[in-house]
């Protein structure tokens, strides 16, 4: 197992002499102007210096110039990709890919809880974590499962925190997680557009784009965001390599982050992580576009309903009663 | 001799500085106390872009904390520069037209306090050119938060510019001419309201905060608004009145009693109406309300926190509205200190976490800011009162002059 960050190659020299022994004159002015462009660049993505090795500074300087995702030509897409993969490279020594793999026509995506089925062993959040490459440190969750008694059907009357040996008799569970609303609050709120629907219906954060003013936050009636108020921190052996731009690609401090329908796996026409573990398949996903889908089923032969519909946010998620 | 137009303008930059750094003991001392407050300030902030926003308490439950109270409030407070705009440029009011510069001063100090609070609460500053239109985005006209971009700047701007040429022409012993200003005042008039409209809609505009979705928000803004400000101004005022040749007349105090005692009666009815809606009967809707007043869950930390803003909002509006003092300033200057600090706690603190608590899925958590917020806090306040020092002073040295000419 190799560690977290990889040291620098070579031991830096002690002093200016010892360093102008070792590389020559020309070699320590160089040396000296990166050192310079990389305290620059440390201020910038506020990373220690001892890290950064000359390639990255390049590699950091185009990142943090780059165009909202959605104003990118392919080729730009492209190269975003291929410096965030570098990056990865050289600060964590692992190999990762970033898709960029676009929406398919006629699709939209739309997703159903089983209240009936579910019986709270939270696989699907497990499955989230390690599938999205959540923050361990600070124990992200996309998903929240409520524990309910009979007589109640909404999350605030529930117990979101429950320790105990489930299924617990005569309660029943409640998964909530983002509801990708055809009217998001949280798209109207952004002041830089770094959130926004995508063609099939996901609605996604342009990570890098995000300034972390959190309004969206203020603005999901579903408590559906998350906020990275310190530096996320996955264990190198358990992060996701394959990656999509919009999904599950690590991501840093002061940024919003959200569950996006598994984009990685969604657009390649695989289950989202938690529908995929869900020990008792109370989890339903599919393209609303798509007559004979299981979505369509359920929409049309089980009574669905959805929370806060007063609110007018029209979301694609729906619960129903077997 | 004419000297040029840029000559001009650097002489009065340079009388500025001069009049700025010159002064007494006890003005030393204040602005080494303010220099003091800037640098705790910008540890406090260095030690927040170390740790990222996790040195904040705030969580993903309460995600906007003490930055964002403080610039709710402040909102306010440059607004209310307005109240003494509109009478003297517009009216013709000569005692209050003696202080409008005042006004304008305390209005961009507190103008620069709130970009300055907006600012340290982004998750990643060196991010922020991305609101720039042109070289980023700016979410317009859908998003409110860069509507309040677009005012806060333009009413910094126009706070600027109109006493900026009034005071470059009396210092150069002209006749500021109206034609050229009076445009601008009239604009900044109407401004002044839209500021603090819509930082209200910023809050109004979410249906997934019941607390906040109200359409009471922005007329009590500006209520609050047009009591706090002026109190502020009459404080700044009592201060200038007790220490500097600057004299302020006693109708001149009066007037702005008045403005204070209106706009304060009207806050406080405003705030019945949503105290009466909120416990007459109760809803979902009411439980922002509860964890304000009385606590939820166990959770009563904003509770001795909002009825100790309720008892200053009422003793300062009654001391106001009875005038005892005969608006002596010995009485004016605790009274509006109250009313400033009742409307303070009320519009900030008591506005912002409760709108947050309990969350959209119902969780109740506790909020008090952390060692961090405090420090940049108490930098971001040095800023602004270093700003409304640096800016009044020369100005009534100038406008003094000019009248003891005229």
């Amino acid at each position: 197992m190799k560690p977290l960050h990889t040291p620098p190659a070579a031991t830096p020299p002690k002093t200016c002499a010892d360093a102008r022994r070792r590389y020559g004159r020309r070699d320590f002015l160089k040396s000296a102007v990166q050192a310079a462009a990389l305290c620059g660049a440390a201020a910038v993505t506020g990373c220690d210096p001892g890290q950064i090795q000359s390639g990255q500074i390049g590699l950091q300087w185009q990142e943090y110039f780059k165009k909202n995702y959605r104003l990118m030509t392919p080729l730009e897409k492209e190269a975003t990709v291929r410096r965030l993969e570098q990056l990865a490279k050289l600060q964590r020594g692992i190999d990762i890919q970033i898709g960029t793999t676009e929406p398919v026509k006629e699709v939209l995506f739309g997703y159903a809880f089983n209240l009936t089925r579910c019986e709270g062993f939270m696989e699907c959040v497990q499955a989230c974590v390690r599938e999205n490459n959540l923050d361990r440190a600070s124990k992200t969750q996309y998903i929240r499962i409520f524990e309910m008694e009979p007589g109640q059907m909404s999350p605030e009357s529930g117990n979101g925190q429950y320790f105990h040996e489930v299924p617990v008799d005569n309660h029943f569970y409640m998964g909530i997680q983002c509801f990708h609303c055809q009217n998001a609050p949280c798209v109207k709120a952004c002041p830089t557009k770094a959130t926004w629907m995508e063609p099939d219906g996901i609605v996604v954060v342009d990570y890098d784009w995000c300034i972390g003013c959190r309004y969206c936050m203020a603005a999901c009636p579903y408590w559906g965001r998350r906020f990275n108020f310190n530096e996320p921190h996955v264990p190198e052996e358990e992060i996701t390599r394959k990656q999509h731009y919009l999904g599950n690609r690590l991501r840093t401090r002061g940024m919003m982050e959200k569950c996006t329908f598994c984009i990685q796996r969604s657009r390649d026409g695989k289950l989202p992580a938690c529908v995929a573990a869900c020990p008792t398949g109370a989890r339903i996903f599919g393209n609303l576009l798509d007559p004979d889908s299981e979505i369509r089923f359920v929409l049309k032969h089980k009574k669905v309903f959805r929370l806060k519909e007063d609110l007018g946010t029209d979301p694609k998620f729906w619960f129903f009663i077997d | 001799m004419k000297k040029s137009m840029l000559r001009e303008i650097y002489d009065f930059i340079k009388h500025g500085f001069i009049l700025n750094l010159t002064g007494g003991l006890t003005y030393q001392l204040y602005l080494c106390g303010l220099v003091a407050l800037m640098m705790i300030g910008a540890y406090a902030y260095s030690v927040q872009l170390r740790l990222g926003l996790a040195a904040t308490n705030m969580s993903n439950i309460v995600s906007w904390g003490f930055y964002i109270s403080n610039f709710t409030f402040l909102v306010g407070v440059a607004a209310a520069a307005v109240m003494l705009i509109l009478p003297a440029y517009i009216f013709k009011d000569k005692d209050l037209h003696r202080v409008v510069i005042i006004g304008e001063g305390v209005a961009v100090g507190a103008l620069v306090m709130c970009i300055t609070f907006v600012f340290v609460d982004l998750g990643r500053p060196f991010k922020a050119w991305h609101l720039t239109p042109g070289i980023g985005i700016l979410n317009w006209p859908s998003s409110l938060l860069s509507w309040d971009i677009i005012v806060l700047n333009g009413y910094l701007a126009l706070n600027l510019l109109v006493p900026a040429y009034i005071l470059f022409c009396q210092f150069n012993g002209r006749q500021p001419d109206p034609k050229k200003y009076r445009p601008f005042v009239f604009l900044s008039i109407f401004w002044a309201f839209a500021i603090h409209m819509v930082t209200a809609f910023l809050y109004e505009g979410l249906p997934a905060r019941a607390f906040w979705n109200n359409p009471m928000m922005g007329p009590r803004f500006l209520a609050s608004a047009f009591a706090a400000g002026p109190a502020l101004i009459t404080t700044v005022l009592v201060v200038v009145h007790a220490h500097t040749s600057f004299k302020i007349p006693v109708n001149t105090f009066n007037k702005l009693r008045l403005i204070i005692v209106i706009s304060a009666i009207v806050n406080l009815i405003m705030l019945f109406s949503e105290i009466f809606k909120e416990f007459y009967f109760p809803t979902h809707h009411s439980l922002s309300a509860t964890y304000l007043f009385f606590g939820l869950k166990g959770h009563d930390a904003l509770v001795p926190w909002i009825w100790s803003a309720i008892a200053c909002n009422v003793t300062g509006t009654l001391v106001l509205a009875f005038n005892p003092g005969g608006n002596k300033p010995l009485v004016l200057f605790p009274a509006c200190i109250l009313l400033f600090v009742g409307i303070w706690i009320e519009k900030g603190m008591g506005l912002i976490v409760p709108g947050l608590v309990p969350s959209p899925l119902g969780e109740v958590v506790s909020y008090a800011p952390s060692l961090v917020e405090l420090g940049v806090t108490a930098g971001v306040f040095g800023v602004g009162i270093f700003v409304i020092t640096v800016l009044v002073r020369p100005a009534l040295v100038i406008e003094e002059k000019s009248h003891a000419a005229a």
